[in-house]
């Protein structure tokens, strides 16, 4: 391969490019489709703020790659990224030994390379390979929940610059253009287990409480469900994306130690199965969780939920729907009895 | 004899299933095993609405032909067989084919937002390998849509209760009970080898405790983690599978990998941009011109080499992942024709995969899951410009080799309790952990429909295998389980313990990135015996230096630094199954591929690879082994059981090469030999 007698200057060229091509994104994002020009988004590029990569790079540094063997294939993702040391991420983490130990709450200070297109997940992951606080104290490294790292699995929920969001798609150039420490801590609203890890169990519980399923016969054979139309399932499809990660109840000033209020995500699967035509067999059953303390009326219409959730799942319209629903059915289920 | 009541046993505890891991397969093994009314233990890593199943995006196929273009469960068998590149039994894959629509009907049931005809019935659409409509789908978040109607299911048992055989309900005693956050650790065998529970560990507390069990079901997912960054949930490291292997059940076909051809390099993970872009219509292209230094929306098209249409005009786009993925890697790493990049003047190991052709709300529709993880990730809008995609390690064809018992029409025995079961008797195994469906290669959208259907068939072989025990484990002295216990608490005590004072311990993690860096280069797309060997030097290597790590942590609680040494020693395990395994198979065979080897060897490698531990840094290889099921001796042999699809060369630049019927040119199955009824797979029982 041709790369293999790049000198290292062209390793060096490598390491800015890449900096830079994670840059080009955020840069890029806000402008319309089309206003965009080739060479001068290249050029651009290598100019963006935060890219990092002085011109005068020592040679030893490498980026994605290009530091290989004659003979072997090396490829971006076939190969493991090597740190640019130029270029420091500082993360700021709380941390605790459990809900029981409230004496050992700390900030701890890690310092780890920056790796290209890198998110909090990656940072985390990085103070594994050498746990030392900035001061140089070697101690264990913060423990934090994981497993999708694309957004789809709601493990990695964290308070991340005072703002609840997952560890994955939390990118450290967005987060930190010129090296500033990024802070991580536990959500608040859940017992801490430790660290950054909190006991979100409840939040299954909901999923009992408000039934949030269909009263299925059995999984035997018995032909396709009920028809749908196209415009019936968009709408309730992005219902259904909540990974129940808990961004909504964190956000939510109801949601709390003094209040019994269950919270958006399981309110917005009550309408999610109360549209659906089996699911709507069983509405009155729904809405009658939805009623008394704890329940829909409960809601403060902050709308903080809606501006945190992930999935940009419309909690605020399902609350809507749901304390519309539950009134009728307190105001004239009676007649139907 | 079998014991007269299966849901309590003599000593009047309730009889239970184990079930390990909440993934689509899992899940679905539990509802089954409710169903047929045997209570369930669920032990899983993470809360099951986490499970890696969630990741899956394109869709999950079944032959419901509602396009009227002539598809059936026949084709789907042909297809399947033909992709796999004729390593899969047929039989199981018979079954599966068979049971798809039901399987997507039941989905559908139970209230999946499948995408939707105007006429208001499921959409389908186009995957590899096949040239039919024949994937349903749900935006392009199909596997967290499934995993939820399922996860919902599962909730319902976790509220009923048990019923005795006179169908009153036992106080206190659920149909389900949830073990989430525990690490399976081992299976408990008694003196004869049987499984009867497992030692499990609750990863808040790091309290170690055993489970008694009447049958034991791993679904436990894949091993990606092995490489490193892959497409896989960081989860999947294949520790369970590790354990159980080392404790004698034999792995089949390691070797078989499939790495898929689109994914977004990251940093942490290599994040995948589903085959469902290409089945809506997305190309793969480079510039004709290796330097051309414009931007890709400024390169007309008849400057374009959109190198899969013209190498297998038959398929194109929609080649299997294992052609597509060594299509991609000679593009960019042999002929150095991946997209040029101006700053660095070189060509970068990058192809674009281009949507920009398709309409916006088109592909808001059918396609925003994965679109969005583009955007997020990479930070630029896909609707509007060309992705830049490269090859990811995807998926394990291989896993526990898992028995099955045929039925006269070739298909699977519904109820045998041979289905599914490992060679330890009293274990089972299903979904991306076992070896059955897929092959040598993978069709995409079969792996949700082979989680599903194994959990279709896993359930009542287990709950099959339950009736037939003369005693159960409920009733074995407890000293059996104890030891067990105490077995697995003094290696956690050990990792804990070792290498405390050592000068410059090893960290596991660090460990775990050079194991990593060695498969990801060398166990992947293109395979080299000199270059394997190294591989396995270094796996050798690791082995040693794996006995000086010192955990990263001390601490009684969440110690997730305790819990990684002990995955990181069963990887090695498994990485040296994959690896020797690789090194054996001196042909080309679907994801395994070697350029000194490049053609399929069927008279000496039509068979599994049937791998057996025999001590920490040795895999044997074994042509055939007996085991026991249900109190009947099996025996086995490594020959594939290709009764139903002969099999033949494969030719994806020729349409209809999987399956004449797609071009209207045959009838479906002519070009497969039909099952003879009393086809007897040879070598078996």
């Amino acid at each position: 391969m041709s790369d293999d007698d790049d000198d290292d200057d062209d390793d060096d060229d490598k390491a800015r490019a890449h900096a830079g091509d994670s840059e080009s994104g955020g840069d890029d994002r806000p402008e319309p489709p089309g206003t965009r020009k080739g060479r001068d988004g290249v050029g651009k590029r290598a100019a963006a703020p935060g890219a990092e990569a002085p011109a005068d790079r020592p040679a030893a540094v490498a980026s994605l790659a290009r530091k290989k063997s004659a003979k072997e294939p090396a490829i971006s993702a076939m190969e493991a990224p090597q740190p640019t040391v130029t270029r420091w991420v500082r993360l700021k983490v709380r941390r605790q030994d459990g809900a029981d130990k409230p004496e050992t709450k700390r900030w701890e200070e890690f310092k780890v390379p920056y790796l290209p297109q890198m998110n909090v997940h990656s940072a985390l992951e990085q103070i594994r390979l050498d746990p030392q606080t900035v001061g140089g104290q070697t101690v264990a490294p913060p423990v934090w929940e994981a497993a999708c790292l694309e957004e789809v699995c709601g493990s990695c929920t964290m308070i991340i610059n005072g703002k609840v969001r997952q560890a994955c798609s939390a990118l450290i150039n967005e987060l930190s253009p010129n090296g500033e420490a990024i802070t991580l801590e536990p959500m608040s609203k859940f017992p801490n287990v430790r660290d950054l890890v909190v006991d979100r169990s409840a939040m299954f519980e909901h999923l009992k409480k408000v039934r949030a399923w269909i009263d299925l016969d059995g999984t035997h054979e018995l032909g396709p469900g009920p028809r749908e139309s196209p415009e019936a399932q968009a709408e309730r499809y992005p219902l259904s994306r909540c990974m129940t990660c808990g961004c909504c109840v964190e956000a939510c000033p109801q949601f709390n130690d003094s209040s019994p209020f269950i919270g958006p995500a399981a309110i917005n699967q009550v309408r999610l199965f109360n549209m659906h035509p089996s699911g709507a067999l069983h509405k009155n059953a729904r809405l009658e969780t939805m009623m008394g303390a704890g329940g829909v009326a409960d809601c403060g219409k902050a709308q903080n939920c809606v501006e945190v959730c992930p999935k940009e799942i419309p909690l605020v319209d399902s609350i809507a729907v749901v304390a519309r629903d539950t009134t009728k059915r307190m105001l004239f289920g009676w007649l139907l009895k | 004899m079998a014991s007269k009541n299966t849901i309590r046993s003599e000593g009047g505890k309730v009889r239970r299933v184990i079930v390990v891991g909440g993934g689509l397969a899992g899940l679905m093994t539990v509802i089954k095993l409710c169903e047929a009314k045997v209570p369930v233990d669920l032990i899983s890593l993470v809360p099951v609405k986490r499970s890696h199943s969630v990741c899956a995006q394109g869709g999950i196929n079944a032959s419901v032909n509602t396009k009227g273009e002539g598809d059936s469960p026949q084709v789907h068998l042909e297809e399947t067989a033909y992709g796999g590149d004729f390593l899969a039994n047929q039989p199981p894959i018979k079954g599966m084919a068979d049971a798809a629509p039901g399987i997507v009907y039941m989905l559908d049931r139970m209230g999946v937002p499948f995408n939707r005809t105007a006429e208001g019935l499921l959409d389908f659409r186009r995957f590899g390998g096949t040239l039919f409509h024949r994937t349903a789908f749900a935006g392009a978040t199909t596997g967290q849509q499934l995993l939820y109607a399922l996860d919902e299911q599962v909730r319902r048992f976790e509220i009923a209760e048990v019923q005795d055989e006179h169908g009153v309900g036992i106080p206190g005693e659920k149909m389900v009970r949830k073990f989430e956050f525990w690490d399976f650790l081992s299976a408990i065998l008694d003196d004869n080898g049987v499984c009867v529970g497992a030692v499990a560990q609750d990863l808040k507390t790091m309290q170690i405790r055993s489970f008694a069990g009447d049958a034991v079901v791993l679904a436990t997912g894949g091993c990606g983690i092995i490489y490193g960054r892959s497409t896989l949930s960081v989860i999947c490291t294949g520790t369970a599978a590790s354990a159980v292997y080392q404790q004698g059940a034999v792995y089949g076909n390691g070797e078989c990998i499939q790495v898929h051809p689109t994914a977004i390099p990251g940093a942490d993970k290599l994040r995948l941009i589903s085959e469902s872009a290409r089945g809506e219509g997305g190309r793969v292209w480079v510039p004709l011109d290796a330097k051309d230094k414009r931007q890709p929306r400024d390169i007309p098209e008849k400057e374009r080499d959109y190198f899969l249409e013209r190498q297998y005009p038959g398929y194109g786009n929609l080649v299997p992942r294992d052609i597509a993925s060594r299509a991609l890697f000679k593009t960019c790493f042999h002929e150095h024709r991946g997209i040029f990049n101006a700053d660095t003047n070189r060509n970068e190991n990058e192809v674009y995969l281009d949507l920009t052709h398709k309409d916006e709300k088109f592909l808001r529709e059918k396609l925003a899951g994965i679109l969005e993880i583009y955007e997020k990730f990479v930070g630029v809008d896909p609707y509007h410009n060309p992705m830049k995609v490269f090859p990811a390690v995807h998926y394990s064809m291989g896993g526990l080799w898992v028995d099955f018992e045929a039925d006269a029409r070739g298909s699977l025995k519904a109820g045998s309790p041979r289905n599914h079961a490992t060679s330890i008797q009293g274990l089972y195994a299903v979904g991306e952990v076992d070896y059955q469906y897929h092959g040598a290669n993978r069709l995409g959208a079969n792996s949700l429909l082979s989680c599903i259907y194994g959990g279709m068939v896993a359930g009542p072989a287990a709950a099959s295998y339950q009736k037939s025990l003369a005693r159960s484990a409920f009733d074995l002295p407890k000293s059996l389980f104890d030891k067990a216990e105490k077995k697995q608490q003094a290696d956690y005590e050990r990792i804990l313990g070792q290498n405390q004072d050592k000068k410059n311990p090893e960290n596991a993690y660090q460990l775990h990135g050079q194991l990593a860096e060695a498969m990801l280069r060398d166990c992947t797309i293109e395979r080299d015996n000199a270059t394997l060997d190294k591989v396995i030097d270094k796996i050798s290597e690791l082995d040693e230096r794996v006995k000086n790590v010192k955990t990263t942590d001390a601490s009684p609680r969440m110690n997730q630094g305790a819990q990684f040494v002990r995955h990181l020693e069963n990887m090695l395990v498994l990485a040296r199954v994959i690896a020797q395994g690789a090194r054996n198979r001196d042909e080309s065979r679907g994801a395994h591929y070697k350029p000194a080897f490049p053609k399929r060897n069927d008279a000496d490698w039509q068979r599994s690879t049937l791998a057996k531990h025999e001590q920490k840094g040795a895999v044997k290889f074994i042509r055939e082994f007996d085991y026991t099921c249900a109190g009947q001796p099996v025996h086995v042999t490594d020959a594939v059981d290709t009764s139903l699809v002969a099999p033949r060369e494969r030719k994806y630049e020729q349409a209809g090469a999987a399956s004449a019927a797609a071009t209207g040119k045959l009838e479906p199955g002519k070009d497969g030999r039909r099952p003879a009824a009393d086809t007897i797979r040879e070598g078996r029982t």
